[in-house]
């Protein structure tokens, strides 16, 4: 399987995530802003960063570029699409998702390993996880409080389209959301950063081990394995 | 050259940090300069000025009111408070 990252001016997270697709088990490709093409991938990250330093909204102004046409558009036919921090504020300009980020409520930059629970273990990003796995993952951003309108939230939650929920909320984010995802369960949009635990030794601590945890990994896993088997 | 300005503010009913910590500095200079103690709150918005060569004509001001929609705000979060249009780009208050 090839999945593909797409950098941005201001990228910073690519590399890594291209690292997490290779120890998953897929084929990382580089892919560039700026192009109308997608080589042929089977899935795409959307990477964490500051695109276009934030400017105009974060996000925003990536979500206009040449690529992000042939992004949606395979979206919109299946495509598994993961967006991570920076890639979730882009998914939300883009409206492959519902809802926005803002600046977190107390006003700050926040950077920690964060508890998780994964609600929706059926999109093509979660498949891999137990029902109600609790997890921890990095968190690192300044705008990451999620907001929607009620009639939003309600057909989010109804729908069954809050992917993750934080076990304790650290910006604000209306019904404590982390990430959801589209109706079709194929476009999931992440504020933490699954690309940061997927080898042990770099990622959060564990009651086992320091810097043990690798529970990121599952998220590109779950790609993989649902595009092999078809699960 | 005219001048298509627009403004964008948070909506009013969400959290607005930025403008709550301007706010935060505004009250501690109340506590020593008494004509700012009656200041109840700020919100930080955005002002665009877009230079037009030529006329602002309609079919100009129509292309900045969808630009203004999709693109310059995100309706999600924001609201276009303000599109009109002025003779030259802003200068300092005299």
């Amino acid at each position: 399987m090839r999945i593909g990252v797409v950098t941005f001016p201001g990228s910073l997270d690519d590399r890594d995530a291209a690292r997490a697709i290779r120890l998953a088990g897929a084929d990382a490709v580089a892919l560039w802003h700026g192009d109308h093409d997608l080589h042929g991938v089977d899935a795409l990250v959307l990477p964490g960063g500051f695109s276009y330093g934030d400017y105009l909204r974060a996000g925003a102004i990536a979500s206009l570029s040449p690529i992000m046409t042939e992004v949606i558009d395979a979206a919109n036919k299946g495509m598994p699409v993961l967006g991570i921090c920076n890639g979730f504020q882009m998914l939300t300009e883009a409206h492959l998702l519902d809802g926005g980020l803002i600046r977190n409520e107390q006003g700050r930059f926040i950077c920690r390993d964060q508890g998780l629970r994964i609600e929706n273990n059926s999109s093509d990003w979660t498949n891999g996880f137990e029902a109600n796995a609790e997890i921890v993952i990095p968190l690192k951003n300044g705008e990451g409080s999620f907001i929607a309108s009620a009639e939003t939230l309600k057909a989010l939650e109804g729908e069954g389209r809050i992917v993750a929920r934080y076990l304790g909320n650290p910006n604000g984010s209306l019904n404590d959301i982390a990430g959801v995802s589209n109706t079709r369960g194929n476009v999931v949009g992440l504020m933490p950063h699954p690309e940061h635990a997927v080898e042990a030794g770099f990622g959060p601590d564990t009651a086992e081990a320091m810097a043990s945890g690798v529970d990121g990994l599952t998220f590109f896993t779950s790609v993989i394995t649902r595009a092999l088997v078809g699960v | 050259m005219p001048t298509i300005v627009v403004e964008v503010m948070p909506k009013a009913e969400l959290l607005d940090p930025q403008g709550k910590a301007v706010a935060g500095a505004l009250g501690r200079l109340g506590q020593t300069q008494p004509a700012l103690a009656n200041v109840a709150g700020v919100r930080v918005g955005k002002r665009f000025e877009i230079s037009i060569d030529g006329d602002a004509d309609t079919a100009t001001l129509a292309a900045v009111r969808e630009l203004a929609d999709t693109v310059l705000s995100n309706s999600v979060i924001e609201d276009v408070v303000g599109i009109h249009v002025q003779d030259e780009p802003s200068t300092a208050v005299a």
